[in-house]
């Protein structure tokens, strides 16, 4: 479960990111988070994978509260959540297989375990057979369902997608939020971080939007709820 | 810390090295270069201590018998004694007429000295030190010896002295030096394994990002900087070897400073290797784990 409460993150430039941000998601939800530049999309990414502090207010995430996590807890905190990034942010020169070994092998997890996960997860984004691949021969689609099977390696129980379908057109998008739909429905939560608002508007979830920092809007379909 | 971790890291580590090999190259390079700069300092002073210990066991005193009638058998019957005191590394006895010989021979030719008898000189000993700085103890322990006695011992302390300070200084200068170049060494690696560490900041993001801890990333850039610490030991090793080789064949074929003698390699050899190893693995390691800090905040 992820709560944020009462969050204000005040970076040491002067800028207001959050003010005084409050947002919960239950295990097994299905969240957009969306809002314009400069809302604090970003700002909430990067606290929810310990990236940075809040300034003030309480951040929990699986079972973690960021407000006085260790520095040697953040790591195992990490495992609990998959992050997927516009960019891919795959390893070049490796193979789609490679860049799921080296993930899998950062956090310990032996040849076994290795060779077992790893077919599992590229068979769930239809990528069974481009495991030889580099990134570089694969579409933009592709290359963003291995970083998604790279995220759900180490089966955490929450996916965090940040803009995942900025770099695709629009039919690879659709695949990739009916991929995301189908992960959610094993029972991952999903969150995805996104300003495409055809694409959230033909999924039926819970849209929540952020503007100067706090909630706006929490409800289903684009025009959600207004709460504030 | 896992088998087949330990072998994972050994292996990223080897990878990493020839996948960036251009860094590499030129880790490996200035670690040698830097390495064989600091072997030809301590060589050079191995060589200085052992030609002023040379000079040192030179340095003698001169223990007379007391008693001008005592026989050449009573005279070498202090001999055990002699050598029975701390510090004596040798004794040499020297009876009064071969004192009396040797005293003619310097002044051959002045009248002044012609004829004078043996029995003017008496029985003494040269006494050998092996620490020249206990000179002044010894002076005293072989002036207790009954048959010298006080007063009959000549020891050229302000010499003795010269040399100990010498030795002193030529030691602190080494020390120093030596500690300036490895700390240079570090750094110079430091921010040659940065540059290789910056090239991979993406790895490191994404291995952060999945979890990885900050040992996990730490080790492979550890047997990455062991390795070529260890490749530049070896390298620098045999360089180092040859030029050592080459610097004393030229000086022992060299007419005006072949009186200088050289220390042979094959009797430091052991030393040297296991210098340059350790001295090699530690920059190396040293400045991977410097480089990789900055990286592993937050």
């Amino acid at each position: 479960m992820i709560r944020l409460t009462d969050v204000v993150k005040e970076y040491p430039n002067g800028t207001h990111a959050l003010n005084g941000l409050s947002l919960e998601i239950q295990d097994g939800e299905f969240v957009f988070m969306v809002g314009p530049s400069g809302s604090g999309k970003s700002t909430v990414i990067k606290l929810l994978i310990g990236e940075i502090e809040p300034s003030e207010g309480r951040v929990m995430v699986n079972g973690f509260s960021l407000l006085n996590i260790r520095e040697w807890q953040i790591p195992y905190m990490r495992r609990t959540v998959g992050v997927i990034f516009q960019d891919f942010r795959l390893i070049e020169h490796k193979s789609v297989y490679d860049n799921m070994v080296f993930a899998m092998r950062a956090v310990g997890a032996g040849p076994k375990e290795i060779r077992k996960r790893i077919p599992y997860c590229l068979n769930l984004v239809g990528l069974e057979n481009k495991g030889r691949r580099l990134p570089s021969e694969l579409s933009g689609g592709e290359q963003q369902r291995v970083a998604i099977a790279r995220a759900l390696l180490n089966n955490p129980s929450t996916i965090i997608a940040d803009e995942p379908t900025g770099n695709l057109d629009p039919a690879r998008s659709l695949e990739i939020m009916r991929l995301l739909e189908r992960i959610n429905a094993l029972g991952t939560t999903v969150l995805v971080v996104t300003h495409e608002k055809d694409l959230v508007n033909r999924f039926d979830k819970r849209v929540v939007m952020l503007e100067r920092g706090r909630v706006v809007s929490d409800g289903r379909g684009w025009y959600g709820r207004r709460t504030q | 810390m896992s088998r087949h971790n330990i072998i994972y890291f050994a292996r990223e580590g080897a990878y990493n090295m020839f996948s960036h090999g251009f860094m590499s190259f030129a880790a490996v390079g200035i670690t040698v270069a830097c390495l064989i700069i600091m072997g030809t300092f301590t060589l050079v002073a191995v060589n200085a201590n052992a030609m002023l210990e040379d000079m040192e066991a030179q340095n003698q005193m001169l223990a007379f018998v007391d008693d001008k009638s005592w026989t050449e058998e009573q005279a070498r019957a202090l001999e055990s004694q002699l050598r029975a005191v701390p510090n004596v590394a040798d004794v040499e006895f020297i009876s009064n007429a071969e004192a009396a010989a040797a005293f003619r021979a310097r002044y051959e030719g002045d009248e002044l000295f012609t004829g004078l008898p043996d029995d003017n000189f008496r029985h003494r000993y040269a006494i050998y030190l092996k620490d020249i700085g206990l000179m002044r103890q010894t002076k005293t322990d072989l002036e207790g010896i009954p048959g010298i006695g006080e007063g009959n011992v000549a020891a050229y302390e302000d010499e003795a002295a010269g040399f100990i300070t010498i030795r002193n200084v030529a030691g602190v200068v080494c020390v120093v030096l030596i500690a300036v170049l490895f700390l240079v060494s570090v750094f110079i690696i430091a921010n040659t394994i940065k540059l290789t560490t910056f090239d991979r900041r993406e790895e490191i993001a994404i291995m952060k990002m999945v979890g990885a801890t900050n040992g996990f990333i730490r080790w492979p850039f550890v047997y990455e900087g062991f390795l070529l610490g260890l490749f530049s030991a070896v390298i620098g090793f045999f360089l180092q070897w040859g030029l050592y080789e080459a610097v004393a064949r030229s000086i022992a074929s060299n007419d005006t400073i072949n009186l200088i003698s050289t220390v042979p390699f094959s009797s430091m050899w052991g030393y040297v290797a296991v210098i340059f190893a350790g001295a090699g693995m530690l920059i190396g390691v040293g400045g991977s784990l410097s480089a990789i800090r900055r990286f592993l905040q937050a």
